[in-house]
């Protein structure tokens, strides 16, 4: 049966770039699709029309979002090299550390670039606290997901963006000294074939966030 | 042996009885058949269990099963449903089950936190959410009016109680008392038919309707909860 799966997305987002890490590590052929955020195309508005957000995987024409959802689908459809755990047990860790990183790290992240003076600060001690929980659940593995990378090593993909974030904006918020094992499991993480291939183009990716979120824009 | 194996399965809950978090977790050991001990949490005064169990969010609900913690609502009712096979809570199609953990997601984002934000809020942020709580029941009205019909009563369709309407299932208890409480009204029978033929006939299913409770019990509950939140939101 010819498979046709596309995905709609955008470069800089490390939400379809879960999706990305998913198909290749599973290799799976895709059409993608860039939008432009500002100029939605109808395809996205028709595939995802509740939220008309991306990453969107359509697969033999049926939409999934929600890049967590997508993964799972992604897990569920194509059985090979799985990302999720098979137990139950550990799958509905996985599960809840994936959670952990949407529900609790995102926010904070997306508020720390927005805030300033003290409150800035006080996100900054939240993050840290978070990546500090982060690194407890981490301990001596490799990866998250074990000998190789999993659900929640590519949920944890919010790291890329906090570090370049962090050094657009010059905050220091995971350094080594602070977090030694995270900066191990990145450095692991990033030399990882197809993860690294999924990367968005690191000086584009500085630039972009110091134009969204420098100091020179005017406060919102 | 069957019922030497589960002789063996040892499930305790942690609950406190005013979550609605707690309640769906209930519905799905119950849906599934499954013996399960109950543990009323004080929430002034945590357990060491439910602290050791949940260092993370230090929260109800707890599953344990056979002494191993799982935690978040919605990741313990796809455990539930992983673990026992019998009665199936999500679909098995891939497709079906990413739209139901969709609705899932939107119902906890869009309904769940913004109901929880309008209880505890008051004025213009009260007035900001309480608008984005219309609109979101808006559209899931939308997703009722497509799946939902005489024949179709519930989300799980042709299998009758599915993943979505135990999650969305605390609205038929809990969603009038926050009403009450906060002050604002977002439910309506009118711009909202579909939803609420569909909390009709929630209440009526036999392991939904002893599991309801009084009315009068949460509003004073609630409101403690309101005044003491609104409370410290003044000191700040």
């Amino acid at each position: 049966m010819t498979e046709e799966v596309k995905l709609f997305g955008t470069w800089a987002s490390i939400f379809s770039r879960r999706i990305e890490v998913a198909l290749k590590l599973k290799g799976v052929q895709f059409e993608y699709i860039e939008e432009n955020l500002s100029n939605k195309s109808p395809a996205l508005l028709k595939y995802n029309p509740v939220h008309k957000k991306i990453p969107v995987l359509v697969h033999n024409g049926k939409p999934v979002a929600e890049s967590l959802v997508i993964l799972e689908y992604i897990d569920e459809t194509w059985k090979h090299n799985p990302i999720l755990p098979t137990d139950p047990y550990e799958k509905a860790m996985a599960r809840f550390w994936a959670k952990y990183i949407d529900d609790k790290l995102w926010p904070a992240v997306t508020k720390v670039l927005v805030s300033k003076g003290e409150e800035q600060k006080g996100v900054i001690e939240e993050i840290q606290e978070q990546l500090k929980t982060l690194e407890s659940e981490l301990k001596e593995k490799k990866f998250f997901g074990g000998e190789s990378l999993g659900f929640v090593d590519i949920a944890a993909n919010i790291i890329v963006f906090l570090l370049v974030a962090q050094e657009a904006l010059g905050m220091e918020i995971l350094t080594e000294e602070k977090f030694p094992v995270l900066h191990g499991w990145y450095q692991r993480l990033v030399d990882d074939a197809v993860f690294k291939e999924c990367m968005p183009p690191r000086e584009q990716h500085l630039s972009s966030v110091k134009v969204w979120f420098g100091s020179s824009t005017p406060s919102k | 042996m069957a019922s030497a194996a589960m002789q063996e399965e040892q499930v305790k809950l942690l609950g406190f009885w005013f979550s609605p978090f707690v309640r769906r977790v209930e519905w799905a050991l119950k849906f599934k058949g499954i013996e399960y001990e109950y543990v009323e949490e004080d929430l002034t005064n945590k357990s060491s269990l439910l602290l050791t169990s949940n260092p993370v969010h230090k929260t109800v609900p707890v599953l344990l099963h056979n002494g191993n913690p799982i935690v978040e609502s919605l990741v313990i009712i796809e455990y539930i449903d992983e673990n026992w096979k019998q009665n199936p809570i999500l679909p098995q199609d891939p497709h079906e089950r990413a739209k139901a953990r969709f609705w899932a997601n939107f119902i906890e984002q869009k309904i769940t936190e913004a109901a929880r934000t309008a209880l505890l809020t008051q004025g213009e942020q009260q007035e900001k959410v309480v608008k984005e709580l219309k609109e979101a029941m808006e559209v899931l009205e939308g997703e009722a009016a497509a799946k939902l019909n005489d024949k179709t009563l519930f989300f799980g369709g042709k299998n009758g109680l599915g993943y979505v309407d135990i999650v969305l299932g605390w609205i038929c208890n809990w969603a009038e008392v926050i009403e009450e409480v906060g002050g604002f009204k977002v439910l309506d029978p009118q711009k909202q038919p579909h939803i609420h033929k569909w909390m009709a006939n929630f209440v009526e299913e036999p392991l939904i309707k002893p599991t309801l409770l009084p009315k009068e019990k949460m509003v004073v509950y609630f409101q403690m909860v309101r005044q003491a939140y609104l409370g410290l939101a003044a000191k700040k």
